[in-house]
């Protein structure tokens, strides 16, 4: 279910004045871009950008059953990570597809701050209420107080540090490490940063109530003037995670895909006691023969994109693409696919027919980019 | 900086200058912009004969692809060379440097006017 009136961040109106075009995603009007894509992306790769993900949806669950309760509505053991770390998990249906991918805080011992896709909003808001039943916690979907504003690169440590009204950092920024959140305050509100991200760049994510939102941008962007930050849209955003090999619900993730078959079998934790959602069936496996997620790469400009059939030199299909683009950083192009595994363990040549053109692809590990780390 | 009002427009977000019997294409900024950063082109060769309303080329952006189609019946005498190596300036310039290519043809079809093509982006 989607809301039928498109819907906007409270950001909109910094981005109408900045310039950017605008996309449907999820429902929400959201910047695609503020000029120019690749150029946002360089940036996110070099300096820094800033995003309003606003539309990812946020949902509360707190009460002494907590942790308990997500071992059991979620893939992960979300009751054995600490206090102020966070986790990627999966939001499984009981044959084992996928409702969602989420990144999950944990704010105290019964408090965690579940992060979730705009478009799966209500799939996850819903699914988590309904096994709450039996479980001392309470389910709070808070997505229409929160916003959400991501600083991306390699800059962004030092944008974050030099953001004027940022105080009260618990932990400081030089020491967070990946996957870690700190609590903060901003103009008197709370605000929670983890060093968290979805381009494959170091980089935080800021959750600030939404009627503070609108002036934290206004400091981040400040502060990130002298270091080369630039605003950056949902186009920039997909090809850098594209590149760093992260999946995109709806693409190389749903509800007809096992967390196996998306090599995110590391994030099901089989040996966590007792029974969650989808446990079952993840156990029995996705049926035999079922397409796995590989990384493409080709030669020349073309790419291949979401919706091409991957096939071998006597034309026959044996996969489909889930997304791909002429990667910037890499300047080749770049897919991730479903692929028949028997046609991989054979290694027979496959190709991507681009609108009648079959161009040969190879099969590479992901992620295609990886950052150097300091 | 040539002069939007004096082109002719398709529906596909093509402009067309008409100078004697040779037409010079392109997409149109709205178009250049709906797509995103153009990063690759695929142009057809000089000499080809092509019919109008077919598609003859290809203008790939990072994040999506746009269709080439000749407005007119006739043949191919030029490809930019410029936009093949260098593709952004479909974006920096669209109705200038960043043209896709020329041709010679009999017949010119209606083609939308600046007006119209201009109440057709704004709907």
């Amino acid at each position: 279910m989607t809301d039928p009136e498109p819907r906007y961040s409270p950001l909109n109106q910094i981005h109408v004045d900045g310039g950017a075009s605008f996309t449907d995603f999820a429902g929400w009007q959201m910047p695609v871009s503020y000029g120019s894509d690749l150029a946002e992306h360089h940036a996110v790769r070099t300096t820094a950008g800033i995003f309003d993900i606003s539309h990812m949806a946020e949902i509360l669950v707190d009460g002494p059953g907590a942790g308990a309760f997500l071992d059991y509505a979620l893939a992960g053991k979300l009751s054995a990570i600490s206090i102020a770390q966070a986790k990627y998990s999966l939001l499984l249906n009981p044959e084992g597809g996928i409702i969602d991918d989420l990144v999950v805080y944990r704010l105290t011992d019964d408090t965690f701050f579940v992060v979730a896709n705009a478009g799966n909003r209500y799939a996850a808001a819903e699914a988590l209420t309904q096994r709450a039943d039996g479980f001392d916690v309470r389910v709070s979907d808070l997505s229409d107080s929160y916003s959400l504003i991501a600083v991306q690169g390699p800059n962004s440590r030092e944008i974050a540090k030099a953001t004027a009204g940022i105080t009260d950092v618990t932990v400081s920024l030089d020491d967070l490490k990946y996957y870690w959140s700190t609590d903060a305050v901003f103009d008197d509100k709370p605000l929670l940063i983890g060093r968290t991200g979805y381009t494959g760049e170091d980089g935080f994510e800021f959750y600030i109530q939404t009627d503070a939102a609108a002036s934290l941008w206004a400091a981040l962007t400040a502060a990130g003037e002298a270091y080369g930050l630039v605003p950056a849209g949902l186009a920039s955003r997909d090809t850098l995670r594209l590149e760093a090999g992260m999946p995109l619900y709806g693409h190389e993730l749903g509800i007809d895909s096992f967390p196996v078959q998306a090599g995110l079998g590391r994030v099901v934790s089989l040996k966590k006691e007792g029974d969650f959602v989808g446990r079952s069936a993840v156990e029995a496996g996705p049926p035999h023969g079922s397409h796995v997620l590989v990384g493409l790469t080709t030669e020349g400009k073309r790419a291949g994109r979401a919706g091409y059939s991957v096939v071998t030199d006597d034309g026959n299909r044996v996969g489909t693409v889930t997304s791909g683009a002429l990667s910037p950083t890499l300047g080749y192009p770049v897919a991730m696919a479903y692929v028949d595994p028997f046609v991989l363990e054979n290694g027979t040549p496959i190709f991507i027919d681009v609108r009648g053109n079959r161009i040969a692809a190879s099969v590479v590990d992901l992620p295609f980019y990886k950052r150097d780390k300091k | 900086m040539t002069d939007q009002t004096s082109l002719q427009y398709t529906a596909e977000h093509e402009w067309v200058l008409v100078e004697g019997d040779t037409a010079t294409v392109g997409i149109t900024a709205y178009a250049a912009d709906k797509l995103g950063d153009v990063v690759f082109v695929e142009l057809p060769k000089a000499g080809s004969v092509v019919a109008g309303g077919s598609v003859v080329g290809e203008i790939e952006s990072t994040k999506s692809v746009g269709e080439l189609f000749a407005p007119v019946d006739g043949t191919i005498v030029e490809s930019n060379a410029a936009v093949d190596a260098d593709p952004s300036l479909v974006n920096s310039d669209p109705f200038g440097e960043g043209w896709l290519i020329k041709v010679t043809y009999t017949a010119l079809p209606t083609l939308l006017s600046f007006d119209e093509y201009s109440a057709l982006i704004a709907e």
